[in-house]
């Protein structure tokens, strides 16, 4: 388990983050999201090590992560790139030994990786030859071929075509079940619903948000259902006069369609009771909010103020 | 392997294994033989050119007109038509004018023009021998007027070492050499380090790599692997170039005189003596003796041992600034601002190195192999002359390794911030506040 207990960073007098405090659970993925210049990318080089923190200590299951822990964790930038003129090979050669790979190792683990993507072919071509996408699947090899325990992944997405996302998607997903932390920053919602099991939601340098992807939906969700019928749409008003409000409704062929929010106190049993003589109730489901509609309502819920730029973004 | 030297490594190699380090290994002697050799065939070109000869009616040359490096005389008392002149070997016929004596007037005609070196010695000679003829004119014993006009011989002597001659002046010279050596060395392998940096900054690979190692491990991989391929080109220079300079002088001195050819060309044996005596003198070494005591003078394993001191301490200490600035900026061009005031000292050390060639004990050389931005080039001079106080040496290096400690160290502190900021135009300023961020 990787715990953040109040990590602070300042640049000069810029805050770029501020008492950051949270958990990732081991063997899960965990989504980092925010805005652009929130702090993600300062957070991310605390936790690698390659910045250090101004207040606050980055503990890794019960110690506090020293030099050593840096083998055990992969680490694919935002920025990211290789040696252009090197040759593919000969390059993920390298970056595995910087991680403390034996060179043998290194070229065994390479080979099986290189057939398992179809890449044998690419050994010996320069990195400058290859497409964008190509080298982005070098990299993600080349950031997980040391077997980490925790990989950090910066915006893993970006510059990947929907196979080779899906790809990477698969790749991760197969690496949680190996017993891998994964933490990743994505503006993808999508792909946070997907993959995440964890969130942390950061927006000008503070945790605004933090846990269960399902729990923060189910906190988020105000009692809006979704409901299937055959019937009076009038009627359905009238029905929900005193126990709740209709939102919307449609007709669509065979059935409609209408959207309810719930009066406060109100249950759904209540409600449906109160249905069921006016209307032929089809289908019933809560419409738990998406994490695109909550990332936005956290972050507006600021007031406007211009952003400091942050290191990178 | 650690991990550094894993990063020296990948330096070293991909350098070498570049074109453009075999092209310039390769090219680097062709050149520097080229300008040798040439040198020599240039030289050699002007001995086969001048025969002089010296056109003397009134017989006033009395004395032999000594030959030089290539000229050689012939002197005969009868007029010569030009076309006999066109048709004879002799590139050169001078006609001493009538009453050359109180009137010293002569024409030169040539069929290729002389150098001004040929014609100093020409005219030299001819100026010699009608001295002569003068002072018997007038009745003076040629060596009394030899002993009147001797000029004034001066040598130098340390005074703490009184039983040899000095030559620090001379010496000096080698010094220069050592020092615009390590000039070049600097300069173009600090700028390397400083693109490689920037190299590495541009593909976006830094923060790939910094996650597995220490910046500061980078960057003195960095500065240390492009040290290595700077050793590496210039042993094989040296290299390439010795063997290239034997095999051409060889070839070169298989080339010279050979009598049954002058014969072919129809001379007269008195020239073609002539010329054979003059090619012989020519073999005889200029003045060895003084220049091997002169090297004998030089403390040679003191001298290396402090070059390669100065070398590797003024190397850092660029090199590391280079590489500061390199991490600074985005592209090439951004560097011009921090690049000048790390140029500017350089060009100061190489000339007060100069002036320490002219004027050894100048308060400017003395501050200048202080100071360590200058110290390893003007330094190197004054080792060489063999003119510093041990105390003066010892505390010139002190403040060099205290000065690239502290370099090495600043610029590891720039150098880790600057490789992760991108789009942003650094100011002083800015560079100022990054040393005081927290690692």
């Amino acid at each position: 388990m990787l715990q953040l207990e109040g990590l602070t960073k300042r640049f000069g007098d810029f805050v770029a983050l501020d008492h950051v405090t949270m958990e990732v659970p081991s063997g899960q993925v965990f989504g980092l999201l925010g805005p652009n210049g929130a702090g993600k990318t300062t957070l991310i080089r605390i936790i690698t090590r390659i910045t250090g923190p101004d207040e606050g200590r980055v503990m890794l299951d019960g110690h506090e992560m020293g030099l050593n822990d840096v083998a055990r964790m992969g680490y694919l930038p935002e920025e990211r790139g290789l040696y252009k003129k090197m040759k593919v090979g000969e390059q993920a050669l390298y970056l595995a030994q910087l991680k403390g790979l034996k060179r043998t190792d290194a070229q065994q683990r390479l080979k099986a990786w290189f057939e398992r993507w179809d890449m044998g072919g690419w050994w010996n071509k320069k990195v400058e030859e290859l497409s964008k996408g190509m080298a982005q699947k070098v990299q993600f090899i080349t950031t997980v071929l040391h077997e980490p325990r925790l990989l950090i992944l910066d915006e893993p997405f970006s510059g990947f075509d929907p196979i080779n996302a899906e790809l990477i998607r698969a790749e991760i997903l197969r690496l949680r079940d190996a017993g891998v932390t994964v933490m990743l920053s994505t503006h993808s919602m999508p792909s946070v619903e997907e993959l995440c099991d964890h969130i942390g939601l950061i927006d000008r340098s503070r945790l605004m948000l933090h846990g269960n992807v399902r729990e923060i939906r189910r906190r988020y969700s105000d009692n809006t259902y979704r409901i299937e019928f055959k019937g009076n749409r009038v009627a359905l008003a009238n029905a929900l006069a005193f126990t709740g409000e209709l939102l919307d409704a449609e007709e669509n062929g065979e059935y409609s369609h209408a959207r309810i929010r719930l009066g406060k106190g109100s249950k759904l049993n209540d409600v449906l009771r109160q249905l069921l003589p006016t209307i032929e109730v089809h289908g019933v489901q809560e419409e738990v909010p998406r994490m695109h509609d909550i990332f936005i309502r956290v972050v507006s819920e600021r007031a406007p103020e211009t952003v400091s730029p942050g290191m990178t973004e | 392997m650690s991990k550094i030297r894993l990063i020296i490594w990948r330096e070293f190699i991909t350098r070498v294994r570049k074109r453009s380090f075999l092209i310039m290994t390769i090219l680097g002697p062709v050149l520097i033989t080229g300008a040798i050799l040439g040198m020599a065939w240039i030289g050699a070109q002007e001995a086969t050119d001048h025969q002089v000869l010296v056109v003397d009616p009134e017989g006033v040359i009395g004395r032999k007109l000594e030959d030089g490096k290539h000229v050689s005389f012939f002197v005969d008392g009868h007029q010569w038509s030009d076309s006999a002149f066109q048709s004879s070997p002799f590139t050169v016929r001078i006609n001493l004018l009538p009453g050359v004596l109180n009137d010293p007037h002569a024409d030169l005609y040539y069929k290729s023009l002389p150098s001004e070196f040929i014609m100093n010695h020409i005219r030299g000679q001819l100026d010699k021998s009608i001295e002569l003829a003068r002072l018997q004119q007038a009745n003076i014993d040629p060596e009394a007027f030899e002993r009147v006009r001797k000029p004034l011989d001066i040598k130098s002597f340390d005074i703490e070492d009184v039983n040899q001659e000095s030559f620090a002046q001379e010496r000096s010279v080698i010094g220069f050499f050592f020092g615009y050596f390590m000039f070049i060395f600097i300069f173009m392998y600090g700028v390397q380090v400083m693109r490689g940096v920037m190299e590495e900054k541009q593909n976006r690979i830094v923060e790939v790599l910094i996650s597995s190692v220490k910046p500061f491990q980078l960057m003195m991989g960095k500065i240390v692997g492009v040290a290595m391929v700077g050793f590496t080109q210039f042993i094989l220079w040296i290299g390439i170039t010795a063997v290239m300079v034997i095999i051409g002088l060889a070839v070169f001195a298989s080339s010279q005189y050979d009598p049954a050819a002058l014969a072919e060309n129809g001379m007269t044996a008195q020239v073609q003596n002539q010329l054979l005596q003059q090619q012989a003198a020519r073999a005889e070494a200029v003045d060895s003796d003084k220049v091997l005591a002169m090297i004998e003078q030089v403390n040679v394993p003191m001298v290396l041992a402090v070059f390669a001191f100065f070398f590797v301490g003024g190397y850092l200490l660029y090199s590391s600034l280079l590489a500061a600035i390199g991490s600074a900026v985005d592209s090439e061009t951004d560097t011009q601002q921090f690049m000048f005031p790390v140029t500017v000292p350089m060009i100061i050390a190489i000339f007060i190195a100069q002036l320490g060639v002219l004027n050894p004990e100048s308060p400017a050389v003395l501050w200048g192999s202080m100071i360590p931005l200058t110290s390893p080039i003007v330094m190197m001079v004054r080792v060489v002359m063999g003119t510093v106080p041990l105390w003066q040496l010892l505390l010139s290096m002190a403040l060099l390794v205290a000065t690239f400690i502290g370099s090495v160290w600043l610029a590891g502190r720039i150098y880790r911030t600057g490789i992760l900021m991108y789009g942003k135009k650094v100011s002083w300023k800015e560079l100022g506040r990054w040393l005081m961020y927290k690692g």
